[in-house]
């Protein structure tokens, strides 16, 4: 186990070990989105999962192991996007978007229904046991092609103009998918976590 | 008044993307008058750091 330097209990393994068989199905998610090829997905997510489990000695605490895998991972899609070439590109639809019309009157106001409501302690969200699913539910649940986009853009945190050149789109369009990403993510976050309390609303 | 629609478009490009004064004006202007869109702007914002705290740094686990 790693560099040995940290001695780990049995249970302290199988802990470990249970978590990263739950976070998974969400990293081969995210792979197979940006890769498009489920072979190829499963091999990075091993190898992602093999190289954490081989530096466990470096992290503390379990709501971490989350971001440690996933920053693994990240990295690895970063090189292979980097990797590839345009024509390697497959099964992108960049009109492939949501439609965000429902949540504005005919004067592009607000409708009541949609208007943000406030968010409790926004900030402390991503400590807490939970978060990460409700957060990658809410991305895998946007269409495909937009899922893809703002993985690129706010997840892997690449440019627009390295987003576009991958992906053979303009950047405009590039920026209304990443418009209707955010107001979907913010409402399906807003349903899916930060309205649990309405007490010490701060936003 | 700018609608709140195109108020939305500029607070999610100004995470991507630097606007110009006349759009920075715009957009100032339509949240010093709406609520509504002050909440939106303070949550892409945080949407955007949340989203990088989705990962730590993972270039030590390799190795």
């Amino acid at each position: 186990m790693g560099k040995g330097s940290v001695p780990v209990s049995e249970s302290q393994t199988e802990e470990v070990q249970r978590r990263l068989a739950e976070v998974r199905p969400r990293l081969l998610a995210f792979a197979r989105l940006q890769l498009g090829d489920q072979a190829q997905a499963e091999d990075l997510v091993q190898e992602s999962l093999v190289a954490a489990w081989e530096g466990l000695d470096r992290f503390t605490g379990s709501a971490q192991l989350e971001t440690w895998v996933f920053g693994i991972l990240k990295h690895k899609l970063i090189d292979e996007i980097r990797h590839r070439s345009r024509e390697q590109t497959t099964g992108f639809d960049p009109d492939d978007m949501p439609e965000v019309d429902g949540l504005f009157n005919p004067r592009a106001h607000w409708l009541p229904a949609a208007r943000p409501k406030a968010w409790s302690e926004p900030e402390q969200a991503c400590m807490q046991d939970g978060f990460w699913q409700v957060f990658d539910f809410c991305v895998l649940h946007l269409p495909e092609s937009t899922a893809r986009v703002f993985s690129m853009r706010e997840l892997m945190g690449l440019e627009t103009s390295e987003i576009c050149d991958a992906l053979a789109i303009s950047e405009q369009n590039c920026w209304v998918i990443l418009h209707r990403a955010r107001l979907k993510l913010r409402a399906c976050l807003e349903n899916g976590w930060f309205s649990k309390e309405d007490n010490n609303a701060v936003l | 008044m700018q609608s709140c629609k195109r108020a939305t478009e500029l607070m999610s490009q100004q995470l991507d993307r630097e606007l110009s004064a006349s759009e920075k004006m715009s957009l100032r202007m339509h949240l010093f008058m709406c609520r509504h869109c002050r909440k939106c702007n303070t949550q892409f914002k945080v949407l955007h750091d949340l989203a990088s705290a989705r990962s730590r740094d993972g270039k030590d686990g390799e190795r």
